[in-house]
């Protein structure tokens, strides 16, 4: 297992932005671009290093009216990591 | 019909190199007009209103452009995702701050080996020193670091090392890419062209050393389409992502399309990059797969691999709407497996010497032909 950031970030490799002509926001990487969906977009917006999974957690849920995100987020930042886009 | 995503400026075609492998024309000589930085702008706002997100910067060396700090802030500015792909000469520290002041994202840096003899002597210059340093200077601005190595007969057998060398810079990733033969790289084919011994080795060692070090850098082997016997999906297909501005000023739907004859590329100084883009004849010419001829017509692949490369079909089959030659069914195959053959040959490096990229070179190209 390796060790995970308290709050997590992009790593330095990615950019995330809004593009008009995807409709949608995307990862930015050299020479090369990840769509996303829309919760994925929301998450990876609050991973800035400045708060904890936890909170993101707590925040999603309250944005979206929602309980019970945990293990939905969790098993998106597990991916996340996987591909690098996190720390 | 999308939007391109990637724009490619080729700001110049001069470069204090001379790699004998370059994929830039040999006729380069003639190719002096080169845009200006408010022609430069207008072709990235044009771009980047069309959809594109991804902006290099590239050449010849891009860092002969004394606006290169210029044209990499007003692509950051118009919200593209800016790479500079360099051969590292010129990249002093004070314009590294300001490039990375200006907002620039990423920098490919190129070396030709691992020894300061292999790489100096196959881009005729004594760069070496100079490129490792400035290997240090990106590491140092805490960049991303990409570094490219094109391969062919002359360092195929150094790939470990030059494996090794690339980890001990601290590289995220390598490409190592195997030589594309267009330009003087066509040029110079039989010269550089590897053994089939060397590729497959090399793609051992390739393999093994990816076992070994896993996620701290990521390889990406690029194979030499020769020897696969399957087309590259080149481009991601004609006028579907990919958009290039050469120094002149004339689009491209490829680096090396202006080799096709009978292909007018509209100058951006001329047309709007929405008209060339969607409407001009050079970019729908090879778009979809009306074009195609027998064996790509009815090819399950035809959407995998667009039937290959027009440029190598020209090249090889003397016709670019052909299956690219260097595919097991298209009927120009026999002279990809000449070239394979002959390359097995002892001795035919030094049958004729390699001609190095430079401009008086170019211009003897080009009155020879």
């Amino acid at each position: 297992m390796e060790s995970v950031v308290e709050h997590p970030r992009l790593t330095r490799l990615f950019r995330l932005q809004w593009e008009p002509a995807q409709d949608a926001y995307v990862l930015l990487y050299p020479e090369g671009m990840v769509k996303l969906n829309r919760s994925a977009a929301e998450i990876l917006k609050r991973c800035d290093g400045s708060r904890p999974l936890s909170e993101i957690v707590a925040q999603l849920e309250s944005a979206f009216g929602a309980t019970g995100l945990g293990p939905d987020v969790d098993a998106f930042m597990a991916e996340a990591r996987q591909h690098g886009w996190v720390v | 019909m999308n939007p391109p995503l990637w724009l490619l400026a080729e700001l110049t075609y001069r470069c204090p190199l001379h790699c004998a492998f370059c994929y830039n024309p040999v006729d380069y000589a003639r190719r002096r007009d080169e845009l200006t930085t408010q022609q430069w702008f207008s072709v990235m706002r044009q771009a980047r209103d069309l959809g594109a997100a991804q902006l290099g910067f590239s050449g010849g060396e891009p860092l002969l452009r004394d606006d290169l700090e210029e044209l990499v802030a007003e692509g950051r500015r118009l919200g593209f995702y800016t790479n500079l792909i360099t051969s590292g000469i010129g990249l002093t520290e004070a314009r590294l701050r300001v490039l990375r002041n200006a907002g620039l994202d990423h920098i490919q840096l190129s070396f030709q080996d691992s020894t300061r003899e292999m790489n100096d002597f196959l881009s005729s210059t004594k760069t070496f020193d100079l490129k490792a340093k400035v290997a240090k200077l990106i590491k140092q601005y805490d960049y991303p670091m990409v570094l490219n190595v094109v391969l062919h007969r002359y360092n195929l057998d150094h790939v470990e090392r030059i494996i090794e060398m690339a980890l001990a810079m601290g590289a995220e990733y390598l490409e190592l890419a195997n030589t594309q033969y267009y330009g003087w790289g066509l040029l110079n084919r039989a010269q550089l062209m590897p053994t089939r011994e060397q590729v497959e080795k090399a793609e051992a060692v390739v393999n093994a050393c990816r076992e070994r070090i896993g996620k701290r850098m990521r390889i990406l082997f690029v194979v030499p389409d020769y020897f696969e016997g399957k087309p590259k999906a080149c481009m991601n297909g004609w006028g579907s992502v990919f958009l290039a501005v050469g120094a002149d000023g004339a689009a491209l739907p490829c680096h090396a399309a202006r080799t096709i004859p009978g292909l007018a590329f509209p100058d951006v100084r001329e047309h709007s990059l929405r008209t060339i883009w969607y409407d001009s004849a050079a970019f729908n010419r090879f778009r979809g797969d009306d074009w195609m001829q027998e064996p790509c017509r009815a090819c399950p692949d035809k959407h995998k691999d667009f039937g290959g490369c027009r440029c190598q079909a020209l090249a090889l089959a003397g016709d670019a709407a052909a299956a690219d030659p260097v595919c097991g069914k298209a009927p120009a195959h026999g002279v990809v497996q000449q070239v394979v053959k002959l390359a097995q040959r002892p001795g035919v490096r030094d049958a004729q010497p390699l001609v190095f990229r430079s401009d008086a070179e170019s211009r003897r190209l080009l009155m020879e032909s």
